[in-house]
């Protein structure tokens, strides 16, 4: 198991250089750094050349990579374009995002897997037809029309929420977008969870548990639930970096303050800070999700060992 | 005879874990980071694509008892009984026709706006209403359409082709090209996909289709060739490719006429999945502000323009929004269709 983490941990490296990297030649090499600290004016020429020195833009590409990665090293991701630390952006965005994304995956969780027990014990009925059919739906409807719909029902016809989401962004104001930005995983939980499910209700140890006589909902919940939701969990798992980062449909619908919008913020005013410092971050989420859940596997199914 | 019991999912105590799929249609040996960031339907895509490359367990596999059939030949006449395939097609080659000629359905033109009209409902005439800018709402529906396939189109067969080709190659020669690959796909795929569009695109100025097109291939191909991959190696393991192999059959010859055509099931699959997942997230660009831009006319766009206006003239977001899903869904449940149809499980 620990030589399985070192390796992990060693491969990971090369792929959050390389994200990064990739991130940081779109924004400074096709982008222009500077055009955007003028406004939408041009910017003199004389500014310009100085302003290139000063932020040593000057250098090449390689190097200016290895000192923005050494000063993120150590905690100073530079400042944005109203002079915040982009720090302080993060402190206030990442509390929000993070609220958001508990929202979404505990509608996953509640939701997707309740939906896919109750098909995947029924599997050929109307029901099981009716809600495949409907995943299918959500999942091909994208999530900025969903979004849109709800908003336009529950927000401004219905009046059961309020149509935008306020600074603080407590709880009770995120569930609805919590349920619009989880909406196509909780489809994808829900089929992933009935295949589970459906597969291992043929195997040996159901059929053992049913003939010692165990009672139905115990069956299905300690035997069957156990073994088959160890893919969903997995799912969900690597889902959150990826919830995460793609907020930005959803934040912006809803107005929510959090990482989706300063990012949106960064990249209309082309500030390379905040995207790039944000990214980062990202990324990084995204690369330890991953490794706990192939770690968390390996915990759930003692079948699987990691040399 | 009686019910076969299906082949174990789950890897036994001795087998490296493997064929059990975390999120993204990934086996943890595969590499260091799953492909979740595409959204659920690609995922839904990619677990399709694996599902079809599971060893055959028992007599099923065995083969043909009847006169034998290609597995092209079956699936097709499963596939003309299938009638969510005939549906989705129906609606596909239905889109096609309005993308190459939306005059024949549509006679107005979808620039000519009329800012008087502007948010007015369903008239004769005009069925869908008008939008914000008092252009016809129906009209710019169907117009819309053109780009949307476009797109959807060039991306997946660019993504296709470099992502088999790529993949392929990865998968039957193995060793350092392989292992480079699959941490070019990681890192590809540490970065969620609108987020990146976001950036990359925000810095080009062009106003065509073709800086989506390339992004989407940029950022798609590790997708295909993730499944073209990992099919090529279960199609190598096969006793028909041994034995070309022992009867001196060159490289080339193994990889056109022998794995080529019993690898590329998965990969069809998810490329007809992933084409609607295009489609939308085309549309989702434009809706940013940063995928298509005015005065060409999208779903996107008119989805964004009409967001403006949605207390006052919700029709003006539905019928492209409905129009949008309804394309997406052709495309994902036809897929779905050509996956049940190629997989031998099922007969």
């Amino acid at each position: 198991m620990g030589r399985y983490v070192i390796r992990r941990l060693l491969q990971m490296i090369p792929v959050f250089i390389g994200a990064t990297l990739l991130i940081f030649l779109m924004v400074n090499v096709m982008g222009d750094p500077i055009a955007g600290l003028c406004g939408d004016r041009q910017c003199d020429p004389a500014t310009a050349t100085q302003l290139r020195k000063e932020f040593g833009l000057d250098k090449p590409v390689w190097q200016q990579y290895a000192t923005y990665m050494g000063n993120v090293f150590t905690g100073d991701f530079g400042t944005a374009f109203n002079g915040q630390e982009v720090t302080e952006l993060m402190s206030s965005a990442f509390p929000v995002t993070v609220r958001l994304t508990i929202v979404a995956v505990l509608f996953e969780v509640v939701i997707g897997i309740t939906l896919g027990v109750v098909t995947g014990l029924r599997r050929g009925r109307p029901v099981d037809t009716g809600v495949l059919l409907v995943t299918l739906v959500v999942i091909s409807v994208p999530t900025f029309v969903t979004g849109l719909l709800l908003q336009l029902l529950l927000g401004v016809k219905w009046g059961w929420i309020s149509p935008s989401v306020s600074s603080e962004a407590p709880f009770d104001e995120l569930i609805v977008p919590g349920l619009v930005l989880a909406s196509v995983s909780l489809a994808y939980v829900t089929r992933l969870t009935r295949t589970s499910i459906a597969e291992n209700r043929r195997a040996d140890y159901v059929r053992t548990a049913v003939a010692k006589g165990l009672p139905r909902r115990r069956v299905i919940t300690r035997h069957l639930l156990r073994n088959s939701l160890i893919p969903v969990v997995t799912f969900i798992g690597t889902d959150i970096g990826a919830l995460m980062g793609g907020a930005i449909v959803t934040e912006r619908i809803f107005n929510i303050h959090g990482v989706g919008f300063q990012l949106y913020q960064g990249i209309l005013r082309q500030n390379t800070q905040t995207v790039v410092g944000f990214v980062t971050v990202l990324v990084l989420v995204f690369l330890v999700a991953n490794l706990l859940v192939d770690l968390l596997y390996a915990v759930l199914d003692p079948r699987i060992r990691y040399a | 005879m009686p019910e076969q019991p299906t082949p174990p999912e789950r890897p036994l105590p001795s087998m490296p874990p493997g064929p059990h799929l975390s999120g993204g249609g990934r086996a943890p040996e595969d590499g260091a980071i799953a492909a979740t960031g595409m959204g659920g339907a690609m995922d839904l895509a990619t677990e399709e694509g694996a599902s079809l490359r599971k060893p055959l367990g028992g007599p099923d596999g065995t083969g043909p008892q009847d006169k034998p059939r290609s597995l092209w030949s079956d699936a097709w006449r499963d596939l003309r009984r299938n009638p969510v395939f005939i549906i989705s097609g129906l609606v596909i080659l239905f889109l096609v026709v309005i993308s190459l000629w939306p005059s024949l359905i549509a006679s107005g033109n979808p620039l000519k706006c009329d800012l008087a009209k502007a948010q007015e409902g369903s008239q004769p005439g005009h069925p869908f209403g008008y939008n914000g800018q008092g252009c016809d709402v129906y009209t710019r529906t169907v117009y819309g359409a053109r780009v949307s396939v476009t797109v959807g189109v060039c991306a997946t067969l660019g993504v296709a082709l470099l992502g088999s080709v790529l993949g392929g190659l990865a998968g039957f020669f193995g060793g350092a090209w392989d292992a480079v690959l699959s941490r070019v796909t990681d890192i590809f795929f540490a970065i969620p996909v609108v987020l990146g569009g976001l950036v990359l695109l925000s810095v080009v100025t062009s106003s065509t289709i073709w800086p989506v097109i390339g992004f989407m291939v940029l950022l798609g191909w590790p997708q295909i060739s993730r499944i073209a991959r990992g099919s090529v190696i279960t199609t190598k393991q096969n006793d028909y490719v041994q034995a070309a192999r022992a009867l001196g059959a060159s490289n080339s010859r193994m990889m056109l006429r022998h794995i080529t055509p019993n690898a590329v099931a998965p990969v069809i699959v998810v490329a007809t999945i992933a084409l609607g997942t295009y489609i939308s997230l085309e549309a989702t660009l434009s809706f940013l502000g940063v995928g298509l831009k005015p005065p060409t006319v999208s779903w996107g766009i008119d989805i964004s323009s009409a967001s403006q206006y949605i207390r006052t003239a919700p029709h003006a977001l539905l019928w492209p929004a409905g129009a949008l899903a309804v394309t997406v869904l052709a495309f994902i449940m036809l897929g779905d269709a050509v996956r049940d149809a190629l997989d031998p499980k099922l007969r």
